[in-house]
């Protein structure tokens, strides 16, 4: 591993300080993402400012009735509270369904959120990637693409957004709260990633130096009707290779209103506005599930080794909305 | 090299003197503290054999950079024996079930096992393998580690 400094700071203040002042310098959360990348060589910080003894440990109540979380919560403790499982079902799953009980002990809400893709391309550094290197290729699309995008990847890029978190944040419509060197900015989850397009490398909208603070959950009581379920190699410690948050208000057999977002099937947490206004309104049936699948899945790009994706994550929408018309 | 630290580990404060910041809690544990028993398998956090008890939370000891864990309570598979040459119930249980093969990941599998138990004293079937699919074994096939389990929760509320 190169050599890096570490810090860690007491006050944001110092923080951001620090951060601006280092080239090179890079924010440590649980470590299990970045350190990892830096065994592998793929990142390569000058500095480490460790923000685990910032402020920001914290669940509490918003007074919009939502609810706001610190970035540095730990994965276990935002899935174990019982306000997040209570009404927001689908996040507290998420969270459990990713990773294993030792790292979500480690990971924090804001390392989740900015984790890094598990692209095997990505993440070997003999490999050409232009995320890892502008303009230096990408092996994925005749290579092993396995288990990378089928919605909006591009010609460079088609990794896959690894966060099961991140999902049902996007469909909770989340706001990520950050201090950036012009100020303190709140970021919808919807602005937060960007596509890869011409610029793979760039996967957020953070300026450098942006440090997260908290994710607020806006109010919606009929999250408390929400479900993520994940499709996985295996039964549990995987990524996913498809998964689906969905909330459903459901009334007298009418979708008054539902949300949806797919994972580990494009470059970011995919919000499924099409499936979505395809079904507001209309009966709340497996066919009007269906055709709202269909109305999401038909834009997909899948290649030669992830055309299963497809139906694996047009079933999963069904499933979870049959489930969630059943518990309604 | 770095300014001298100390790290508490199994209630007792070490000083470490010229370290490198980069060194994993598990590299410093290992090689530099003499304890040995958190093993370094993938050293990715994939595997689990380096799982430690760090302020009462199960983690992977090898994605912990050792100076990060100054000021925290550290438990490793050697602090949870009453002495040396006895065994805790856990321990004892992978003895008398045969849970033990080439014996890399017994570790690992210890402490991840006395944290459950002491969270969840009679856990499922299932929330054992929950408990456990963070760390790998690859020689029982995992059948004796779940027999392992059970018959170490019915010791301890038999005691």
């Amino acid at each position: 591993m190169k050599e890096f400094g570490y810090e860690r700071p007491a006050h944001p203040t110092d923080a951001l300080a620090m951060i601006a002042g280092v080239a090179g310098a890079r924010f440590l959360g649980g470590g299990t993402n970045l350190v990892d990348l830096m065994k592998l060589g793929v990142e390569t910080p000058a500095v480490l400012i460790d923000v685990t003894a910032l402020p920001y440990d914290f669940v509490t109540d918003d007074a919009d009735g939502g609810l706001r979380v610190g970035s540095g919560t730990r994965n276990s403790d935002l899935a174990a509270h019982l306000a997040v499982r209570r009404r927001y079902p689908a996040l507290a799953q998420a969270v459990l369904a990713g990773a294993s009980g030792q790292l979500r002990n480690m990971a924090t809400v804001g390392g989740n959120l900015l984790q890094r893709t598990r692209c095997p391309y990505f993440q070997d550094v003999t490999k050409p990637c232009n995320k890892r290197v502008p303009d230096s290729g990408c092996p994925a699309r005749d290579g092993e693409h396995h288990n990378l995008a089928i919605l909006g990847g591009s010609d460079l890029c088609i990794a896959t957004n690894p966060s099961d978190m991140a999902v049902a944040l996007a469909a909770f419509d989340a706001v990520v709260f950050v201090e950036e060197p012009a100020g303190p900015r709140a970021v919808p989850i919807a602005d937060f990633y960007r596509l890869p397009a011409d610029e793979p490398q760039r996967e957020t909208t953070l300026e450098p130096g942006a440090l997260i603070t908290a994710v607020a959950l806006p109010a919606l009581p009929w999250a408390a009707n929400s479900r993520y379920r994940k499709a996985r190699e295996r039964a549990s410690y995987s990524f996913a290779i498809g998964s689906v948050a969905v909330a459903l208000d459901v009334a007298d057999g009418m979708v008054r209103d539902v949300r949806i977002a797919l994972g580990a099937v494009a470059p970011i947490p995919w919000r499924a506005y099409r499936a979505e206004q395809s079904l507001r309104g209309q009966p709340a049936t497996e066919v009007a599930f269906r055709e709202a699948a269909d109305a999401e899945l038909e834009w997909a790009q899948p290649l030669r080794d992830n055309r299963y994706k497809v139906p694996l994550v047009r079933n999963l929408m069904v499933r979870t909305l049959i489930e969630l018309v059943q518990a309604s | 090299m770095t300014d001298p630290y100390s790290l508490t580990v199994n209630g007792t404060d070490h000083q470490v003197v010229d370290a490198w910041l980069g060194e994993s809690l598990l590299y410093v544990l290992r090689e530099r503290l003499g304890l040995p028993g958190s093993k370094a398998g993938c050293e990715q956090g994939e595997c689990g054999s380096c799982s430690v008890i760090v302020d009462g939370s199960l983690e992977c000891a090898c994605l912990i950079l050792a100076a990060a864990a100054v000021g925290c309570d550290i438990t490793t598979v050697e602090g949870l024996q009453p002495g040396r040459g006895d065994f805790t119930t856990v321990q004892e249980a992978f003895i008398a079930e045969g849970a033990v093969q080439c014996g890399f990941c017994t570790p690992g599998l210890v402490v991840a096992l006395t944290d459950l138990l002491a969270r969840v004293p009679h856990p499922s079937d299932l929330e054992v393998r929950e408990a456990i699919s963070g760390n790998l074994c690859r020689c029982t096939g995992y059948g004796r580690i779940l027999a392992a389990a059970q018959a170490a929760a019915k010791a301890a509320s038999d005691e």
